[in-house]
């Protein structure tokens, strides 16, 4: 009896173990696939031409990787200030029932399928303006960025002890204040890492700017026309027949997931010192 | 020791408790205008979920009133004949869901319990960022990796082995091309388990110890304690996970689309090619040149976005329960 | 730690400003719409812009379906297709369009398999059959019946159709409408319809690509995508009995019986599959840019129509390079005077005496 235990504890364990390598294994294949197929095709003229028309060699990603950046960074300047400022009056005032609220739509907003936004950008945006534009993909991004850094601003705000405010409020600082300039400023890096960590989410975000951005053949930086993006590039590429196309797929499939580890990792690193000096 | 200002001493007025908490509240009108100021921020995001359930609502409707219900039990998306039936995507989406939660679910729960109990203390930071990392991975790099890696693999090499011993079976049923609701549900199963696995993490590491120690004092094996005690004290919370992991399942588009087939049709067989709500609007939305295509993708966008807002509340709420509203959760983010 | 975020910040910003890698233009295009003659439209945009370095025209390969739609949304600046607007989506923008062809292409069934050489013969009743969902095996004796001494494999045929809204799927089916009852009375033509059977892939590309990587399948693409990533596609009976090649003399051929009926007030909107003639290819089509008749845009007016004049006229000859037929002389002639009607705040963009552009700008 005791023995049957043992075993079955044995088991268990192992299946446990086999679980975890389960779990990695798609991981380590994907990362394989990319670095094998993709790390030949970046060169030089990938990160400075941009599409050729079919038959023609040497294009490359630029216009895809700027538009991206672009994007991106529009979406953090509408959504992060708006975010951070969300997540700095839940922890604040959040207590009653419209805090209750906003938190419930921060997390219905964060399981909102991308596609549905991109439907919701289109209708507010890109049908008023007449033209497909970065500005509405920047904007699709934002909702998307919006809940994440509102809640971790939370967290991370919530944090900081109350010692700290105390310690203001006594020296005669008014409440705001003390939000703003101790609170805020102590929850900073974790803020910042909140928000790195959201533009990791939304650098890989396709759906919503296949009728937002739309896509476009040329490098361009006007946030009023369309924009390419490096997601969207790789989704037309990769369904395409041409092995030229495809080469480039997956060379940019391996940029952009260097992208996102790379915010993932600057967001570790921002917390790092916070963490062991505490 | 005297103090050369003070040698009269005035009596000084009452001041009661209510006085100093009165002095405590508002000291300035800066304090006004920032709570006003953040209050204002706060309401952007209601009033974005409105804007969005109203869109949504207003250019569904001309779709809702031609097809009402009927629309979720007619099979037939025909936009020459502007008759659209959205059942197949339904069931396709519902299938190839379920087909992802049952291989994830108990991958992921493995990993979690690996995590919190088995795993030796040195290996746990990493494997758990290992598995976080899987939910870093674009939607769009797990499509690319579907068509060139997974299908092929299982239609070249492993249907080739298994097909002819579970052929008789009506799930496994029919020619298998590539591209399948198998094919969606496995790629799903993978984009979704580390949402699970991290939010079940919490919740077991929120279980109290002295539950495990009770367990462990009454004789019980590392593996009994986990089995007996501890998942069952949790079982609230990894509810919530399995729901958030099926909010996730059901909206995902870009990664499905690439492997699932596109096809508006129902099977029972999970070797067929099939259609979810997400990746029909992704193909349909920019090209839908009648009035009435676009309305019913709209109609069809509406009932994912309920769908969602369901099963994201529903998980939130269990979630929260078991960790007493702090952000666990936002693990999963 | 707030000087790292500003330093990060900053970092982004000097990226974003970076000076863009080509020069600025002054004349941005958009245009959006069919896959069918996207290799053809990218050589003429880069040939004509190679020279007019200030011009870009940005055109997005979405799908007739896309194009039609976005250009009646007003989204873009010219759509493109290669089926036509249906009267209902005309009345829908109050007849405010032109549609001004290009090239004439040609549809080719495109197959994967392992083992058959040569070019397999399609009968219209084997291809109405197989997209009905009638014929499902490759040894069908009706597929055999076409192809003797062909050693047929016995294995499943996998439908490949477009997933999205497509001129190509246009053409097609109103091939397929026009030879075969059954399919007109059950399916009809259009740019997106309820397929019987099959897989969707999207775009032209998606269709070469699903059939090239999945033996067994068949589709139909626009033949320069056959051409280019050399898939092997099959030869086609038309009406006189004869199975005919697609190829550059086939498709002029099925254009020309059309083209000399044409009457002068043509909206071009005709359909040339299954012609009459002893060599017509019966999958042929023209493919169209639309346009608005009275144009509001100023700044691009007058570039676009340059360019769509360039490309009726000097931009033929690149076109049979890449596998599609110039357009035939009459049906120049008619456009030029298209051309020159549209207008734009009352007034026409064009000179009434326009005859080109040859190297200006």
């Amino acid at each position: 009896m005791r023995i049957s235990r043992r075993l079955v504890g044995a088991f268990m364990t192992g299946a446990t173990y086999t679980a975890a390598l389960l779990a990695i294994l798609p991981l380590a294949a994907i990362f394989g696939m990319l670095v094998a197929k993709g790390a030949g095709s970046i060169d030089w003229a990938f990160f400075t031409r941009s599409s050729v028309p079919l038959g023609e060699t040497g294009g490359g990603f630029a216009h895809a990787i700027a538009g991206t950046l672009i994007i991106v960074g529009l979406a953090c300047a509408i959504g992060v200030p708006v975010g951070v400022g969300i997540g700095i009056y839940l922890a604040e005032f959040g207590a009653g029932r419209l805090g209750w609220v906003v938190r419930f739509v921060a997390d219905i907003l964060n399981g909102t399928p991308s596609i549905v936004i991109g439907i919701f950008a289109w209708t507010w945006l890109v049908k008023p303006m007449g033209t497909f534009s970065a500005l509405a993909g920047g904007a699709a991004l934002s909702v998307i960025l919006m809940p994440i850094v509102a809640r971790t601003t939370e967290e991370m705000v919530r944090l900081v002890p109350n010692s700290l405010r105390e310690a203001a409020l006594a020296l005669g600082y008014p409440r705001w204040r003390t939000s703003l300039q101790i609170v805020a400023r102590t929850a900073g890096a974790g803020i910042v890492t909140g928000v790195l960590v959201a533009m990791a989410r939304v650098a890989g975000e396709t759906a919503p700017l296949l009728f937002t951005a739309l896509g476009n053949q040329y490098f361009s930086t006007r946030l009023t026309g369309p924009m390419a993006a490096l997601p969207l590039q790789i989704y037309v590429y990769a369904v395409g027949p041409y092995e030229e196309w495809r080469r480039q797929a997956w060379a940019g499939a391996l940029v952009l997931i260097l992208l996102v580890l790379s915010l993932g990792i600057a967001a570790r690193w921002v917390t790092r010192g916070k963490r062991a000096g505490g | 020791m005297s103090f050369p200002f003070s040698t009269v001493t005035t009596p000084s007025p009452r001041i009661t408790a209510e006085d100093r908490w009165k002095s405590l509240r508002i000291v300035s009108r800066g304090d006004v205008v920032y709570r006003i100021v953040l209050t204002a921020v706060a309401l952007v995001l209601p009033a974005v979920l409105v804007a969005l359930t109203l869109e949504l609502v207003v250019n569904a409707w001309p779709a809702i009133k031609a097809f009402g219900p009927g629309f979720f039990t007619h099979s037939t998306w025909d936009p020459v004949a502007s008759r659209f039936g959205a059942l197949p995507l339904i069931v396709g989406t519902l299938y190839s869901s379920l087909v992802a939660m049952l291989i994830a679910v108990p991958l992921a729960l493995g990993v979690a319990i690996f995590l919190t109990e088995f795993a030796p203390r040195p290996l746990r930071r990493p494997v758990a960022t290992l598995v976080e990392l899987l939910a870093a991975i674009p939607s769009v790099i797990y499509g690319l990796w579907g068509i060139f890696v997974l299908l092929p693999l299982l239609r070249d090499m492993i249907w080739p082995v298994v097909g002819p011993a579970l052929s008789w079976l009506p799930i496994f049923q029919g020619v298998f091309y590539g591209p399948s609701v198998l094919a969606g549900g496995i790629i799903l199963a993978i984009m979704v388990l580390p949402y699970v696995a991290a939010v079940s993490r919490e919740v077991l590491l929120a279980v109290p110890p002295a539950q495990r120690e009770a367990a462990l004092a009454l004789g019980a094996t590392r593996w009994e304690a986990v089995w007996t005690v501890i998942l069952p004290y949790g079982r609230t919370g990894i509810a919530g996970a399995v729901m958030l992991g099926l909010g996730r399942a059901v909206g995902e588009t870009m990664a499905v689309t690439m492997v699932i087939g596109n096809r508006h049709e129902i099977s029972a067989s999970l070797i067929q090619p099939g259609y979810t709500i997400a990746a029909a609007i992704a193909n349909e939305f920019a090209e839908a040149s009648s009035a009435m295509h676009l309305s019913a993708l709209f109609y069809v966008g509406l009932v994912l976005f309920l769908v969602t807002v369901t099963v994201n509340a529903l998980a939130r709420l269990l979630v929260w329960r078991v960790a007493r509203g702090s952000a666990v959760g936002s693990a999963a983010i | 730690m707030a000087t790292r975020f500003r330093s990060a910040l900053l970092a982004l910003a000097t990226l974003a400003a970076a000076p863009p890698l080509t020069a600025q233009s002054e004349v941005r295009i958009t245009g959006a719409g069919a896959t069918f003659p996207y290799p053809i439209y990218s050589k003429w945009v880069l040939e004509y812009t190679k020279a007019r370095p200030n011009i870009e025209i940005n055109y997005q390969s979405i799908g007739s379906g896309g194009g039609i739609r976005q250009f009646m949304d007003r989204t873009v600046q010219f759509g493109a297709t290669d089926g036509p607007m249906t009267d209902s989506q005309i009345t829908a923008i109050r007849g405010n369009v032109l549609h001004i062809p290009t090239v004439l292409g040609a549809v080719v069934p495109v197959y994967n398999l392992p083992g058959v050489t040569g070019q397999l013969r399609f009968t219209s009743d084997v291809l109405g059959g197989i997209y009905l969902g009638q014929i499902t095996r490759w040894n069908d004796t009706r597929i055999a019946a076409a192809n003797p001494g062909v050693a047929l494999p016995d294995r499943d045929v996998i439908v490949i159709h477009r997933s999205d809204g497509s001129g190509t799927t246009y053409v097609w089916t109103d091939y397929l409408a026009k030879v075969s009852a059954d399919w007109s009375r059950r399916v009809g033509r259009g740019t997106a319809v309820n397929w019987p059977v099959g897989l969707g892939g999207q775009g032209n590309p998606g269709v070469a690509s699903t059939v090239s990587r999945t033996p067994g399948a068949i589709g139909y693409v626009e033949l320069v995508y056959a051409l280019q990533n050399r898939i092997a596609y099959g030869l086609v009976r038309n009406r006189a009995g004869n199975f005919i090649n697609a190829t550059l003399a086939s498709t002029t051929a099925a254009a020309s019986g059309a083209v000399a009926s044409l009457p002068d007030t043509t909206d071009f909107r005709i359909s040339i599959t299954d012609a009459a003639g002893a060599d017509t290819y019966p999958i042929a089509s023209f493919t169209w840019i639309l346009l608005p008749r009275q144009m509001t845009d100023a700044s691009i007016a007058r570039p676009l129509l340059e360019w769509l004049w360039w490309a009726t006229h000097d931009g033929q000859r690149f076109a049979t390079d890449l596998g599609y037929a110039a357009l035939p002389t009459r049906v120049v002639q008619l456009i030029e005077s298209r051309l020159r009607s549209i207008s734009l705040g009352g007034r026409s963009v064009l000179p009434a005496n326009y005859s080109g552009t040859g190297a200006r700008r």
